[in-house]
């Protein structure tokens, strides 16, 4: 009785765990199980029972509904279909112009808006894309094809490669300093070189599209949510829910939309790149001192100066770090927008695992990455950079980049130029170099990956065998066998010991939707996979976060290598996995420790800096040793902010087990992939990513209220 | 007199979400532990008071007490729950978007405990934005603010950005961009607070002579009662939302009004508040010594030359009229006993 009174919670805790296991145990698996239960498509199964709503029928297994509840909301995803084409193609019908047949044709409004956007978004495309590589469709949209054909002159040249890696390395130049520019010119150089140049101005227009406009959309919304409590309230939860919706659910329906290409891929980065943008842009204006509103205030400013003249310009380095994340997000597109017939490196990226080519696939995911570091260090410098005074600058010393960008634009052209003489017959190298043209290393790498096969296959076989069936097997049959009404219970239980009522009915609400949906069984096993890749992590990246903060040096160190590892698109994942165990759940899971270990060692590192200095010393001065200072000072201070990276943990690995359904499982990412290629995908693809968000959502919900409380307990903010 | 440049009558400022009808239920006798009661927090209560022309009020009081709420009521950055402001004759309360916005550009100048510059602007551009704001051609503007930056000795210093500047230095510009506009009513938010003692004083020192010079309607809030000895015209001092004494530095400290205002009293040094004219006595004018001292003087400047004195000294004002005496011992009793005296 004592005991209880003095760890009432723990008991408490201790009672779910019997409960849950109790129910666990009382419910059997039925017999008629099986892995599948609810089909929400037409198969014709006597076993199966069914149920109509809202003019959809639903086909399932039935079970006992304590082992697993009904699909009842199989409908769901048959009338986000019903409805996404009934929008597209019947609602609203308007008279509109045509061009091309000179007459008014009926059109619905939503067909008529999407294709209209589609013709901008390949527009801003096309342009960006043949002034760095050359091309006709610009100046066609303009003219026409009759016009070019007689003046063919008129045809946009492209840049030369030289241009634009000088171009880069001056910009890197101006934003940064020497180290930079000589990376970004050495990137340039690289690509050329290897024949990766046109998919990777392929790839490199896309992102000049897709990160502006998302930039400007995020910062209209953000401002919007700053200045109006019930845009913010509307806002919020979409927010939410994108940041854990896995980025492969949200392409399905932008392919009923928007179709296959470039400018569907565009739209759909917007819908992703912008959230991130709103919070920290909001974020941002948040952080302003309330003083140098009112400032502003008193100086007069009427709301259009305060936004633009105050607020904006002393948020601004929020505002660009919300630019550098836009563009991180547009580069993980880049690769996943492959999908729905976006070209550039992800495309050939795509190809070549399909091929299981893994050298090129290598090619392709290096010149991405190092894209990506670069756009990534230069978009920070950017935000980092502070204003410097011009007023007394000579008209050269002002201009001297520009001039210096004018130069080489002449260079360029004369280099290539004369690389028409130097060149005659074949490739004009200093213009252009093609694709299978430039150094291939592919052939290296593929001879590499069959000697690895070749002399470690018995290694790799014997740890790959071991995995599978001594720990994932297991562990998938005991995620398998919990009842729904058990894991329910269990799940809600912990979010009202953790967060009160409330935590609780939010956390029950989530549930339920994933419970009620057709795909249970398969979120199990997302789920069980995204914990056991959670649970590796978290033991890896705390341990080395750990050791690595004994040593300034390492661990500033460490931070550096997070942040190179986060840009990487989480596709370049998969290449080296392959590369050692093939096609298997190893290969998934493996990816997902790596991926999630990121930031669960980041966060470890930067929850023990933050530490206050005065603790240390006072500790210090109490004469602790370093391992009682670490148990007794750091970890306690610095576990909230652990727990958050625990956060990020779950929902990079929750993205990465998605992804792993390229390399192939059996879980909820598996049935979104297929939904790409299914025409009817659109509401099958929608309602898998609410699930795998909701999955996010319920942990995320959890964490951040227990970090909270911890927090306000701790006297720390 | 003519007509006050700031006059507020019974004003109220209360934080919650009923807060206007709460107040008008109460009939406006606010007490703060009841409306705490229904989530309602009390900022101002019930201040009434006028600033006249070229005239100094400081208002005193601790963290908490209201006194910057007060401030924001006046420049309506907030706007008052109840009562009425009027700022040279104009109800201020009543003004729309508009008018505030250009009653702001002309009229008014604040200057901000954390300096509240724009960081992306030099020394010289945050010092003409007010200007530009209002549409002033950007050559004009600068030139004046050059002006402005001289005023306030920063010259040189005219293209440093405000992360290159001490805080001294900061606050400088931010009294030099409230300046800008020549504005007729000055508010200062604990301009000094954020700075070193050494600094401050030096600070105190350049404002005084800055006001010597301008001649400005200012409302200075501060926590820090000896600068409001050393700054004030008249002191008002504020504790929780109501302001407890509003009177001249001499008779605060002579007669405090309530006991928490003598609490701050006790500690002051007299002699460096009080002028001649406050303790002298003004019936007796005949058998004094030949030293005379002006009326206007501060105790402690004159003090040494009347103790050496045995007879009482003659009082004089400035059109060398005896107008009363002073006795050696009453300075020995202000300086040292006077405290006792007063309980």
């Amino acid at each position: 009785m004592e005991l209880i009174k003095k760890y009432p919670k723990l008991f408490q805790w201790l009672f779910l765990l019997i409960v849950f296991f109790a129910l666990c145990f009382a419910i059997d698996v039925p017999e008629t199980y099986k892995f599948i239960r609810g089909q929400a498509e037409f198969v014709k199964d006597p076993n199966q029972s069914s149920f109509v709503f809202l003019g959809k029928e639903v086909r399932y297994y039935a079970f006992d509904v304590f082992w697993r509840l009904p699909p009842l909301l199989g409908w769901l995803p048959i009338w986000i279909n019903d409805s996404l084409f009934f929008l597209m193609n019947e609602w609203m019908p308007i008279e509109f112009w045509n061009e091309d047949t000179q007459e008014f044709r009926t059109r619905p409004l939503v067909l008529q808006i999407s294709r209209n956007l589609t013709a901008f978004m390949t527009f801003l495309i096309e342009l960006i894309r043949e002034i760095l590589l050359g091309g006709l469709e610009t100046i066609v949209a303009f003219t026409s094809w009759d016009w070019i054909d007689k003046n063919p002159w008129a045809e946009l040249p492209g840049l030369p490669w030289t241009i634009v890696a000088a171009g880069s390395a001056i910009l890197a130049y101006k934003l940064s300093g020497k180290g930079l520019a000589l990376f970004a010119g050495l990137v340039m150089v690289y690509i050329s070189i290897f024949g990766q140049w046109k998919p990777s101005m392929q790839t490199l227009s896309f992102i000049l599209v897709a990160a502006p406009l998302s930039f400007i959309f995020g910062l209209g919304l953000g401002i919007a949510a700053f200045k109006s409590k019930r845009v913010e309230k509307a806002l919020y939860p979409i927010l939410l829910v994108m940041q854990t919706m896995p980025q492969y659910a949200v392409l399905v329906p932008a392919l009923v939309l928007f179709g296959v290409g470039d400018h569907a891929a565009v739209i759909i980065t917007m819908v992703v790149a912008v959230p991130p943008m709103i919070l920290l842009t909001i974020l941002g204006l948040r952080a302003i001192p309330p003083e140098v509103i009112e400032a502003g205030r008193m100086s007069g400013c009427n709301n259009w100066q305060l936004m633009f003249k105050v607020l904006i310009p002393t948020a601004r380095r929020d505002i660009l770090i919300g630019v550098n994340q836009v563009i991180m997000v547009c580069f993980s597109m880049a690769v996943i927008s492959a999908f729905i017939g976006a070209k550039g490196l992800g495309f050939n990226l795509l190809l070549a695992l399909n091929q299981l080519n893994i050298g090129l696939a290598l090619e392709a995911g290096l010149c991405i990455s190092l894209i990506a570091i670069l756009l990534d260090k230069m978009s920070l410098a950017w935000a980092n950079k502070q204003t410097d005074y011009f007023g007394n600058l000579t008209f050269y010393q002002r201009n001297k980049n520009i001039l210096f960008f004018v130069a080489t634009v002449i260079i360029g052209i004369l280099l290539a130029y004369v690389g028409t003489f130097l060149f005659k017959g074949s490739y004009n190298y200093l213009f252009e170099v093609p694709h299978n043209k430039g150094i291939s290393t592919a052939d290296f790498w593929n001879k590499g990956v069959d000697w690895i096969f070749d002399t470690f296959f018995v290694y790799i076989k014997a740890f790959n065998t071991w995995l599978i069936q001594d720990v994932l097997q297991p562990m998938r049959a005991l995620y398998l066998r919990m009842p729904a009404v058990a894991t329910l219970v269990l799940v809600v239980g912990a979010g009202y010991l953790i967060g009160g009522i409330r935590s609780a009915l939010v956390v029950c609400g989530l549930t339920l939707f994933i419970a009620l949906s057709p795909w249970w069984d398969r979120a199990l096993v997302t789920a069980y996979m995204a914990t056991f890749g959670v649970i590796v992590s978290c033991i890896i990246g705390f341990t080395v976060g750990t050791l690595c903060f004994q040593n300034k040096h390492s661990a500033s160190f460490m931070l550096g290598v997070c942040d190179i590892f986060q840009t990487f698109p989480s596709f370049v994942y998969l290449i080296p996995v392959m590369m050692l165990f093939g096609i298997t759940d190893t290969s998934v899971l493996i990816a997902v420790i790596v991926y999630a270990t990121i930031p669960a060692t980041r966060y470890t590192i930067e929850g023990l800096r933050s530490v206050p200095v005065g603790l240390h010393d006072a500790a210090t001065m109490s004469g602790v040793n370093k391992f009682q200072r670490l148990t007794k000072i750091e970890f306690p201070l610095a576990f909230p902010h652990m727990m958050l990276g625990l956060n990020q943990t779950i929902v990079f690995a929750l993205f990465m087990v998605i992804i792993g359904a390229f390399i192939g499982t059996e879980d909820l990412g598996q049935y979104i992939l297929k939904a790409l290629s299914d025409k009817k995908g659109a509401g099958i693809g929608f309602t898998l990513g609410i699930c795998v968000a909701f999955i996010g959502l319920i942990f995320d919900n959890l964490i951040r209220t227990w970090v909270e409380k911890r927090k306000k307990h701790l006297g720390i903010n | 007199m003519s007509e006050p440049v700031i006059k507020c009558e019974a004003v109220y400022k209360i934080f919650g979400e009923n807060a206007k009808k709460m107040l008008q239920d109460s009939n406006g006798n606010v007490d703060a532990k009841t409306f705490q009661e229904n989530g309602c927090i009390v900022g101002v209560n019930n201040a009434s008071f006028e600033v006249s022309k070229g005239e100094m009020l400081v208002v005193m009081g601790l963290s908490g007490s209201g006194k910057s709420t007060l401030l924001r009521c006046i420049s309506r950055l907030t706007d008052a729950t109840g009562g009425k402001i009027f700022i040279e004759g104009q109800d201020l309360l009543q003004l729309n978007n508009k008018e505030l916005i250009e009653l702001r550009r002309n009229k008014m100048g604040m200057v901000f405990q954390s300096f509240a510059l724009l960081p992306h602007k030099t020394v010289v551009e945050n010092i003409a934005f007010p200007l530009q704001i209002k549409g002033i051609k950007t050559e004009d503007s600068i030139s004046k603010a050059m002006d402005m930056v001289k005023l306030v000795g920063l010259d040189g210093r005219e293209n440093y950005f405000p992360r290159e500047l001490s805080g001294g230095q900061q606050q400088r510009v931010g009294i030099a961009r409230s300046l800008a506009v020549e504005p007729d009513i000055w508010f200062l938010d604990e301009p000094f607070s954020a700075l070193d003692p050494l600094i401050r004083k030096e600070m105190q020192d350049e404002f005084l002579r800055l006001q010597d010079k301008l001649q400005k309607t200012i409302m200075f809030i501060t926590h820090d009662f000896d600068e409001a000895l050393k700054l004030a015209d008249r002191i008002a001092i504020m504790k929780d939302g109501i302001i407890e004494q509003l009177d001249t530095p001499a008779n605060i400290v002579l007669n405090p009004a309530t006991e928490y205002v003598r609490k701050f009293t006790e500690e002051v040094p007299r002699e460096k508040v009080l002028l001649i004219e406050d303790v002298m006595d003004p019936s007796t004018t005949d058998n004094l010594g030949d030293l005379k001292v002006l009326k206007d003087e501060i105790i402690e400047n004159v003090a040494e030359k009347i103790l050496t004195q045995e007879k009482s000294v003659a009082v004089i004002d400035n059109n060398n009229k005896i107008v009363g005496s002073i006795n050696p011992t009453k300075i020995i009793n202000t300086v040292f006993g006077g405290r006792k005296n007063n309980n």
